[in-house]
């Protein structure tokens, strides 16, 4: 569905965007990820015709976008960054122009109307778009990227200033919007892509440094599993007991809680599942457990620990 | 395209400057039909009133053409045109039509003036025509002047004050001429005036050299806002 091969764009010397490759297939919610300035809204705005690329290129559906962008374009629907909004327009004014702008063959209220109820925006309908709190803006947005039912869309930061509400009904959209879409959205919310992608492609210095499904790239970056206790007794004995239990990598007290308890943090080599023995062997010594909790490495962690280890690796190249 | 131009002429009287252009202009091309003609009471001559209302333009135009890039380059809509599926050059020529649709139609309503010559005077019907249309096209020049200075900056304000200035400069480089000692720089300065090469249309005659070159100087700089967007997106 999407192909982009070895991109490239300088501006001047400066280089944003430093030879990225993937490609998307239909009907997938893909995540782009990355620090600010990574380089995620170049490669966006490459994506859809409004930079050129120094080298590389990108395919929509198999039309290049430089050979023919009319027709790329049209397989595209856009959200950059700052919703491109003509505030003295009227909602309805406004999805009318895009639906001409696009040159849509669908009928056009019907069309119009399908939109407005997907993103809820059809109780402000009528109201002149400079009027419209940010959340509706957005919204509008959105619904602009949607008219004329393209088959990529295209998300620049969907829910950057949005209340929290506001952002789970934006994800949840773009949940349902992944059925009948191919959607690529870019964002520095860690949380937003593990609550909505299918795969997560974690871009920093105009370099790709993950290309992972979801559910994979926990295992892929930690290998081990966390989890956190809570047990009642003596600190040090619960520790080496914990120690002592097969399986378990690496333990340490975490610190004194309440009920004269104490939180541990333990770690199992992969692959092995140590629960039910960690369990046994804290209860087989009398000491009550109140609390078991486990800790999959989140995205921040991952992505702090992806990011920085590139950075070193980078750095110790420069000083050989 | 069609979508680009509509949205552009409802845009010119949602804000006020479309109102502004028309009642300004039609108020001060009136003004000067009376004194240049109408007042002088001797014969219809329209030469003067002709010549004044190039001034007009060099003022009332860029109005028009301030706001057509440099504003959807700060509200950041330029990206939604550059990113839908619409040529460049159909995007400008959008913007300019818009532009010139406007002029046109304000400067036809201004023609009204001409009835009362027919009323009191026996007016030269073929100078009234020659000269409306080589205005028309001197317009047409301005307002691509005017588009071009537009997609070159964020700030409406400076667009139309370089577009002032340009439209001035091309408009009176013929008066420099006195102060100036060598022929060839002359001539120069004459073939670029839009003034100079006005002047004939009139005094009634009908001069193509000047039509071909006020529409190359359209095309010419329509031209240039294309390739300022094409470099834009290379750079």
């Amino acid at each position: 569905m999407i192909k982009i091969e070895n991109l490239v764009k300088r501006f001047g010397d400066k280089v944003a965007v430093a030879g990225i490759s993937f490609s998307v297939e239909e009907g997938e919610i893909v995540g782009f990820l990355g620090p600010n300035g990574a380089g995620k809204t170049t490669t966006m705005s490459m994506l859809t015709g409004y930079l050129s690329s120094t080298e590389g290129t990108a395919e929509i559906n198999g039309i290049n976008i430089l050979d023919n962008p009319i027709e790329a374009k049209r397989q595209i629907g856009y959200l950059p960054e700052f919703p491109p909004l003509y505030l003295e327009m009227t909602v309805k004014e406004y999805l009318n122009f895009i639906y001409d702008l696009k040159s849509c063959k669908l009928n056009r209220e019907k069309h119009l109307k399908e939109i407005c109820d997907t993103v809820k925006i059809t109780d402000v309908y009528n109201r002149v778009i400079r009027n419209l709190s940010k959340g509706y803006r957005q919204r509008v947005g959105i619904a602009q990227a949607l008219v004329g039912n393209p088959k990529v869309i295209i998300f620049d930061e969907p829910t950057v200033g949005l209340d929290p509400k506001q952002i789970i009904e934006i994800r949840n959209l773009i949940k349902e919007l992944g059925k009948n879409h191919t959607v690529i959205l870019s964002t520095h919310i860690l949380p937003e892509v593990q609550a909505v992608c299918d795969r997560i492609i974690i871009i920093n210095k105009g370099k790709i440094v993950a290309n992972e499904k979801t559910e994979n790239i926990d295992e892929l970056f930690s290998g081990t599993r966390r989890m956190c206790l809570k047990v009642c007794g003596p600190a040090k004995d619960i520790l080496n007991t914990i120690r002592s239990v097969t399986g378990v990598a690496y333990a340490e007290i975490l610190g004194n809680n309440d009920l004269d308890s104490t939180s541990f943090l333990v770690e199992s080599t992969p692959g092995v599942d140590i629960r039910k023995m960690l369990f046994n062997a804290i209860v087989a010594r009398g000491w009550t457990m109140i609390g078991f909790e486990s800790m999959g490495a989140n995205l921040e962690d991952i992505f702090v620990s992806v990011v920085d280890e590139k950075d070193e690796s980078s750095g110790k190249k420069k000083k050989k | 395209m069609f979508a680009i131009y509509k949205r552009e002429l409802r845009s010119y009287f949602i804000s006020p400057i479309g109102y502004i252009f028309v009642a300004a202009y039609l108020a001060t091309s009136g003004i000067i039909f009376s004194i240049c003609t109408l007042n002088q009471g001797q014969d219809s001559s329209v030469a003067t009133y002709f010549m004044m209302l190039l001034y007009v333009f060099v003022i009332a135009l860029p109005l028009l053409t301030m706001k057509l890039f440099a504003d959807e380059k700060k509200a950041r809509t330029e990206q939604l045109l550059l990113t839908s599926p619409v040529s460049l050059m159909g995007m400008v020529a959008a913007k300019f039509f818009a532009a010139y649709t406007i002029f046109a139609a304000t400067y036809l309503v201004s023609c009204i003036d001409f009835i009362a010559l027919y009323n009191y005077g026996t007016p030269n019907t073929a100078i009234l025509f020659g000269s409306s249309l080589a205005l028309l096209l001197v317009g047409g020049a301005c307002i691509a002047v005017g588009v071009f200075i537009s997609s070159l900056t964020e700030n409406q304000l400076i667009a139309a004050l370089a577009t002032i200035l340009v439209i001035l400069f091309f408009m009176v480089t013929s008066a420099l001429n006195s102060y100036i000692d060598s022929a060839i720089i002359r001539s120069v300065l004459n073939w670029v005036s839009i003034f100079e090469r006005f002047s004939n249309f009139a005094y009634g005659y009908f001069d193509i050299n000047a039509i071909v070159y006020y529409v190359s100087i359209s095309f010419a700089f329509l031209f240039l806002t294309v390739r300022v967007y094409e470099k834009r997106r290379w750079s």
